[in-house]
């Protein structure tokens, strides 16, 4: 398993979730676990995916949802979990 | 299972509070270099630190991406070159042809310092550590990455004072040859009392004759986290405000340690220690200036200011320490003058001065960081400057240095501006009374008698 946080921070509207979804399906990512919050008409989304069927290396993948998110205003993080298991786990 | 406001407490230290790994440092071995023809000897200088060090940028710059952490230099420490040119250096010259190989090979690989054109002079002085240090103005002037430093004394062996004396014109005389640029040539020399061999912060860092071939050492920095932090205490005791402090550097340091294994593995040379250092920079709240007043002085420099210097500084370790398998280095909080926007107003209110910054490296990580002072400075003060701080390491069993840089042509309360990573500095006052008759007494300074720990 190689697992990363995606991170979506943004002015909600439709379709938001389902683009990222889509190009995950697409690039063989499976969704582990997703967490949104919508505070006014901001959201704020969270999810745990598994990269390892994806044929794309890191750079290249995280290069593309990052642009996805460009393209509706949102930005997106994508980073692997270990960092943040690393700081906030004893 | 990570939390999100785990993920966005991250990600906001990171973003909004300048959390970064600030150095990932290459130590690499040259004694496998050693050679009497010095043109042989360049040759594979050059060789072994392009050939080690290919891959360390794009390696940084690859983890720097994955886990979304800014790794701000990529820098290369290598054995000191007093002992790795003995035997092929028969002149000052000769010393300079060493920094400009490490110059090139520093260029070609990317990084922006190389650190290790060093002298470990503590007890005395060879012939070639004397003609490197000589070679210091020279080598400093005719070179941009080179970083120099000197280590002049030590708990164990005393204060080697004929250095400590040299080192006065030494350092007035790299401010001389690179006077059109503020002297910035000095801000590549440090001198040392107590230098650790494992240190990755420039201008100080050389990879020690104790270590392996290569070594990744890394260090993490966050004033800016640590500020924020600290505002959320404000008004409260100073239990909750030590416990605030360790809390986040223990979060800092285990980032700077995801980095330091990550770049360990892939560059395939051991980990050696993570500094748990707290490097400020020009930027708006990376500054430990801002610290201090955060816990509640007016500005550096007021009553209070060692203690609460003291107080971030242990609590920084203490946070540090268990977030880490291995530290070391020079481990604490900087207090560089230029680099520090705070620093820089204090000075200029006239709340800061040198000996006020002396007392606080008592209790700080290192020393007298980036002071410029007037460039009409005589060269016995700033022997005895030095001196102070060599004394304050050694009778105290920790390290200290100087790096003072005398501006050619300015005068106290003029600014000094060294352009890019080294910033900006106000020049200070310098006590006028003279020490000329100490300093040229010569000779040694005993070590105390606290070293004989036998």
């Amino acid at each position: 398993m190689n697992r990363n946080i995606i991170t979506l921070v943004g002015k909600d509207h439709i379709g938001i979730i389902a683009k990222v979804c889509t190009y995950l399906a697409e690039n063989k990512i499976n969704i582990l676990d997703i967490t949104q919050t919508t505070v006014q008409e901001f959201i704020n989304m969270m999810m745990i995916v598994d990269t390892e069927l994806c044929t794309k290396d890191f750079s290249a993948m995280a290069d593309e949802i990052i642009e996805i998110g460009k393209a509706m205003g949102c930005t997106i993080n994508v980073q692997r979990e270990d960092i943040f298991n690393m700081m906030h786990k004893v | 299972m990570v939390d999100i406001f785990e993920v966005l407490e991250t990600n906001k230290m990171i973003k909004e509070e300048n959390l970064d790994v600030r150095t990932v440092t290459l130590g690499i071995n040259l004694m496998d270099c050693c050679d009497s023809d010095l043109k042989r000897l360049n040759r594979k200088i050059y060789r072994k630190v392009t050939t080690v060090a290919k891959n360390l940028v794009q390696t940084a710059k690859d983890i720097e991406k994955e886990y979304g952490i800014p790794i701000v230099n990529e820098r290369v420490s290598v054995t000191p070159i007093s002992i790795v040119g003995a035997s092929a250096c028969k002149t000052e010259e000769d010393f300079v042809s060493i920094a400009g190989t490490l110059d090139e090979a520093a260029k070609d690989t990317g990084i922006n310092f190389i650190g290790g054109y060093t002298a470990l002079v503590s007890k005395g002085m060879t012939h070639a550590d004397e003609l490197l240090i000589r070679s210091i103005p020279k080598a400093l002037s005719s070179t941009s990455c080179v970083c120099a430093s000197v280590n002049t004394a030590s708990t164990k062996d005393g204060i080697n004072m004929d250095v400590v004396r040299m080192l006065g014109n030494v350092i007035l005389e790299t401010a001389e040859l690179t006077k059109e640029r503020d002297s910035v040539g000095c801000a590549k020399l440090v001198v040392f009392c107590n230098a650790p061999d494992d240190n990755p912060f420039m201008a100080g860092a050389f990879h020690g004759v104790t270590g392996p071939d290569n070594v990744i050492n890394v260090g993490v920095s966050g004033p800016g986290v640590i500020k924020a932090a600290v505002s959320e205490t404000k008004g409260k005791s100073f239990e909750e405000l030590c416990e605030t402090i360790k809390r986040t550097a223990f979060k800092v340091t285990r980032m700077g340690q995801l980095v330091a294994r990550e770049a360990s593995s892939r560059l395939g040379a051991p980990f050696g220690i993570i500094d748990l250092s707290l490097a400020p920079t020009p930027a708006v709240g990376d500054s430990i200036a801002e610290i201090l007043i955060e816990m509640g002085l007016e500005f550096p420099g007021a009553p209070g200011t060692t203690a609460a210097l003291a107080i971030l500084n242990d609590h920084v370790k203490k946070g540090g320490v268990m977030a880490s398998s291995y530290v070391g280095g020079l481990s604490g909080a900087f207090i560089p003058v230029s680099e520090d926007q705070g620093m820089i107003d204090a000075v200029l209110k006239g709340a800061l001065t040198i000996e006020k910054l002396e007392a606080m490296t008592c209790v700080c990580s290192v020393g007298l960081d980036m002071i410029a002072v007037p460039g009409n400075t005589k060269a016995e003060s700033i022997s005895g400057i030095i001196a102070d701080e060599m004394a304050i390491g050694m009778i105290n069993h920790k390290t200290t240095a100087v790096r003072i840089i005398p501006v050619i042509g300015k005068k106290e309360g003029e600014m000094a501006e060294f352009g890019g990573l080294l910033g900006r500095a106000p020049v200070m006052r310098v006590n006028p009374f003279k020490c000329d008759d100490f300093i040229n007494r010569g000779g040694r300074i005993p070590a105390p008698i606290h070293s004989f720990k036998n």
